[in-house]
């Protein structure tokens, strides 16, 4: 009971990981060598070699994310992921039994490994964290090929599955902040797959036959981007990416022609606002939460670097950020206040946020409006830029300092395309940025005036 | 090692790798003030944590949440430093900062370039010992607290759950507050309590400085000495020991939030583990965690398959936790989400069911193997994470115990015999000790006005 801790500041926002996972690199320290081959299969391997600990991550990341969901039955690709961790099939050829959820778990807790999936908006991701001694490794790997290749699918399990994710959405939907997010997300994505959201009815239509055939189209050795981290020698790491994917189809050879191979069909891009929408949702709660936004930029935009910094300097930058020196410190109308962008493969949103009470959310409301358009308008300070510098660029080891770490900044890079060198070039490219740059780049990209907002909490009003 | 390849002279040396246990060093520094220093040159960072043994325990009836509250003030400035420079400069350096407050203790951190230690500590010491703020600052960030207790306790039922557990389960111990304290003990704070608690409870000898990362142990001691040992020696304040009285008979509480989902949580008291030097009931706590391990310690344990798995499961989902050690009474818990239809009562019997059939069966050397295999695991994957080494030392010290107090837990772990097991789950699982919980979902009214702000809460 005494586990309750109490942080003056929530650490890192968990909303805010998807703008900042990114990766520094001190000018005047070391760089990372990331070694990169592609294996007959055709999956593209990502190393970094780290000898000091006995263990390994890896990391298979699949465009195969929810942006892919059918509109009916949003929701499959996080459930298909991990419905793959509730038994594997028998297989005769190798003597080896089916496994049920229970035996697998015991598999692994053995082990003293894990190996799961799950699926973000952009991609199906596998995780398998292994310690190397060679007798444990040698076991743990092929138990996640099998789970990877093998899953079972089970029907009453999935309808086990089903039960207790409904009713996990039915306890979520008294909670304000899902209302105010999903409200937000519907507004601010209108139909993009970005503003999907999972409910009882989308589960209800999806069945097992459905996981396994999306299994079936998508996880292929040809589309796998495979990141380790962890004491292996490149050769060690080849022979294991192989084995993992042994069992999928495809996993000898890949030629261009292969139908297996062929390029997946293109998700439609996320449409800007055509004007502002405002909402206010009476609910007894509290705090009355605030979100305010649209959608941002995508992954691979030329102004990534000017928005990261801005961002930083606006929202992004912990206790020092203009808004939380508005909003909180020189009003105390906010624990938590924050704005963050989520870059992905489609334009992910722009949001600032916050909770208060409900009186004083009008207040707080304006604050941030009015802080966020003379952003926009003016761009930051001279001063803000060179601190915003100076926490970035000096601090860019912590952002690479663990095994764990490592492995976001290489997977980033796998995954986004981003050249092998990227890390080694990251705090020149923030050094480059200048108050025009930001100023510019913010207003390309934001419009405080066609902006979605949502206000839950209070006595409310209908939607205008 | 992380850093594999090397562009520049400011960079650390390549080093071979490491021996895992590079041991953490203790020293006393003449005021009192302690020193822990645990070097992990893997990267070119480190982590400055100042410990204060002083937490939500030490407060009294009527200002509960001061503790937290005083946390948040001491980025509020000294004579040196202006309110919100702290963050700034850290900043500045390249770091990042925060705080935390629990039950048992108070910390303060920042996460750094190891070049910049000496920065932080200097930071540190200045608002360990010059700490101070205009009363109006103590007004603004007292609303900063407000909401951060309605955002994680006031719209959360489970949470506001479990304060009312606490209550109940705790009469003398002051476990039965809330760390982030009651909302009319908020309101009614003032900077004087603050500073009073401030004044009474900094002081150097009960205060650690862990420092953990690409450091040199000397280099870290001669920077201690310089900002923190000239920190002039007061001494602690005597603790009220304000023991737990035995509870004599089972205590039952309801309680009703607008939620979908019902809770169900059975609170044993248990021993805790006080010293590697103890008796039987250091024996029975050890056992005690190994059994909360067979019950809910991985995917496809007891609770689980009994509860939450088959065409009759009762429960969404259900856990069980050991408190083992900390400075106040621990309890053992079992708890569970009814599934849909099924009443609290079923599950709650089913909970205690898994623990009489291991009193009556015992348990497999299967699973006391698997359980340990994980603990094993787990000190090694931990070694990945300096800022969690710095925890751990720091949540160590707090307690009394030495340095290596995990490592030697998880050995005495391994000891643990299923004849044990069996022993404790027959031994503390009677009704005298239990407090029992119930969430008792209502549902939400959307017609009800908006709660009306507290009185007087505000201008």
């Amino acid at each position: 009971m005494n586990l309750m801790i109490t942080f003056k500041k929530i650490i890192g926002q968990a909303v805010l990981i998807v703008a900042t996972s990114l990766v520094g690199l001190h000018a005047a320290t070391a760089a990372i060598a990331i070694e990169h081959w592609t294996q007959p299969s055709g999956a593209q391997v990502f190393l970094v070699q780290s000898h000091a600990i006995p263990m390994v991550d890896v990391q298979l990341d699949f465009d195969a994310g929810s942006r892919r969901d059918p509109a009916a039955q949003v929701g499959l690709a996080s459930v298909t992921a991990s419905m793959s961790g509730m038994g594997v099939r028998a297989n005769p050829a190798r003597g080896e039994p089916a496994l049920d959820e229970n035996a697998l778990g015991e598999a692994w807790a053995d082990l003293g490994a894990n190996f799961g999936g799950h699926a973000s908006s952009d991609r199906m991701s596998f995780a398998l964290r292994s310690l190397t001694y060679p007798d444990l490794l040698a076991k743990a790997v092929p138990l996640a090929a099998r789970q990877l290749a093998e899953p079972s699918f089970p029907a009453d399990i999935w309808q086990r599955e089903r039960e207790t994710m409904s009713a996990a959405i039915k306890e979520a939907n008294t909670r304000p902040a899902t209302l105010a997010q999903r409200a937000f997300d519907q507004a601010v994505y209108g139909v993009h797959p970005y503003g999907y959201d999972t409910t009882e009815d989308s589960l209800k239509r999806i069945e097992v036959t459905h996981m396994a055939e999306l299994y079936r189209q998508m996880l292929q050795p040809c589309r796998a981007k495979v990141s380790l981290v962890g004491a292996l020698t490149r050769a060690q790491a080849d022979a294991l990416v192989a084995q993992l994917l042994a069992g999928l189809a495809g996993s000898q050879s890949s030629t261009a022609g292969d139908a297996h191979c062929q390029a997946l069909p293109a998700v439609v891009e996320v449409a800007p606002l055509s004007q502002a929408s405002e909402q206010r949702i009476a609910f007894d709660s509290a705090q009355a939460h605030v979100l305010l936004g649209q959608p941002g930029y995508k992954r691979n935009d030329p102004d990534f670097f000017a928005l990261l910094v801005g961002n930083y300097i606006l929202g992004g930058g912990g206790f020092v950020s203009r808004l939380t020196n508005e909003v909180r410190e020189k009003r105390g109308l906010s624990y938590s206040v924050y704005s963050y962008f989520a870059p992905g493969l489609h334009a992910g949103a722009f949001t600032l946020g916050l909770q208060t009470r409900p009186d004083q959310a009008d207040q707080a409301l304006q604050v941030s409006r009015d802080v966020l358009a003379r952003f926009v308008a003016d761009g930051p300070t001279e001063a803000e830029l060179q601190a915003a510098k100076d926490n970035l660029i000096g601090g860019f080891a912590l952002r690479l300092d663990s095994n764990r770490k490592l492995l976001d900044n290489v997977a980033n890079i796998a995954w986004n395309n981003l050249p092998l060198d990227y890390l080694d070039n990251w705090t020149q490219r923030v050094q480059n940025i200048t108050v025009a740059d930001i100023k510019a780049a913010f207003q390309r990209k934001l419009q405080p005036d066609r902006m979605v907002t949502v206000v839950l909490g209070g006595a409310g009003a209908s939607a205008q | 090692m992380l850093w594999v390849t090397l562009t520049s002279a400011n960079a650390l040396t390549p080093s071979a790798p490491e021996s895992l246990q590079v041991q953490a060093q203790q020293f006393t520094l003449a005021n009192g003030m302690s020193l822990i220093v645990k070097p992990d040159r893997r990267a070119p960072t480190a982590v400055h944590m100042l410990w204060l043994r002083v937490g939500s325990m030490e407060e009294v009836d009527g200002t509960s949440g001061v503790a937290h509250v005083l946390e948040h003030m001491l980025f509020k400035g000294t004579p040196n430093v202006p309110g919100g420079e702290f963050s700034r400069r850290v900043a500045a350096l390249g770091g990042r900062d925060n705080a935390f407050t629990s039950h048992d203790y108070t910390g303060y951190y920042q996460q750094i370039p190891s070049a910049r230690l000496a920065d932080v500590m200097q930071l540190e010491a200045d608002r360990f010992a010059h700490n101070q703020w205009p009363d109006e600052e103590f007004k603004k960030e007292l609303e900063v607290v407000k909401e951060e207790r309605r955002m994680r306790t006031e719209d959360n039922p489970r949470a506001l759950m479990y304060e009312a557990l606490n209550a109940t389960v705790f009469v003398a111990s002051p476990y039965r507050r809330p760390i982030v304290g009651w909302m009319s003990d908020l309101e009614a704070l003032k900077p004087e309590d603050a500073r009073a608690f401030y004044q009474r409870w900094y002081v150097p000898a009960n205060a650690a400085v862990v420092v953990a990362g690409d450091v040199d142990v000397a280099e870290v001691r001669r920077l201690a000495e310089k900002y923190y040992g000239s920190i002039p020696s007061r001494a602690v304040p005597e603790r009220k020991p304000r023991v737990e009285p035995m509870q004599t008979g089972i205590k039952r509480m309801a309680f009703k939030a607008p939620a979908e989902q019902a809770l169900v949580t059975l609170a044993y008291k248990v021993p805790s583990f006080q010293s590697f030097e103890g008796g039987p009931d250091e024996d029975d706590a050890l056992a005690l965690t190994v059994l909360a391990a067979v019950l809910d310690g991985y995917s496809g344990a007891r609770l689980e398959r009994a509860l939450t798995q088959g065409p009759n499961r009762l429960a969404d989902s259900a856990g069980a936790d050991n408190g083992l050690w900390g400075r106040g009474p621990q309890l053992f818990t079992l708890s569970a989400v009814p599934a849909q239809g099924e009443t609290a009562e079923e599950v709650e019997a089913a909970l205690r069911e898994q623990v009489a059939r291991i009193a009556a069966e015992g348990v497999s050397e299967a699973e006391l193997n698997r359980v340990k295999t994980q603990w094993v695991a787990s000190e090694v994957y931990k070694l990945d994470s300096v800022f969690n080494q710095a925890r751990e030392l720091g949540t160590s010290w707090v307690q009394g115990q030495p340095l290596d107090a995990n490592e030697r837990v998880i050995e005495r772990l391994r000891t643990v015999t299923a004849e044990q097991v069996k022993a404790v789950a027959s031994k503390y699982f009677g009704d005298d000790q239990l407090t029992v919980a119930r969430l008792l979902p209502q549902p939400l009214n959307k017609e009800r006005k908006p709660r009306a702000a507290v009185a007087g809460a505000r201008h």
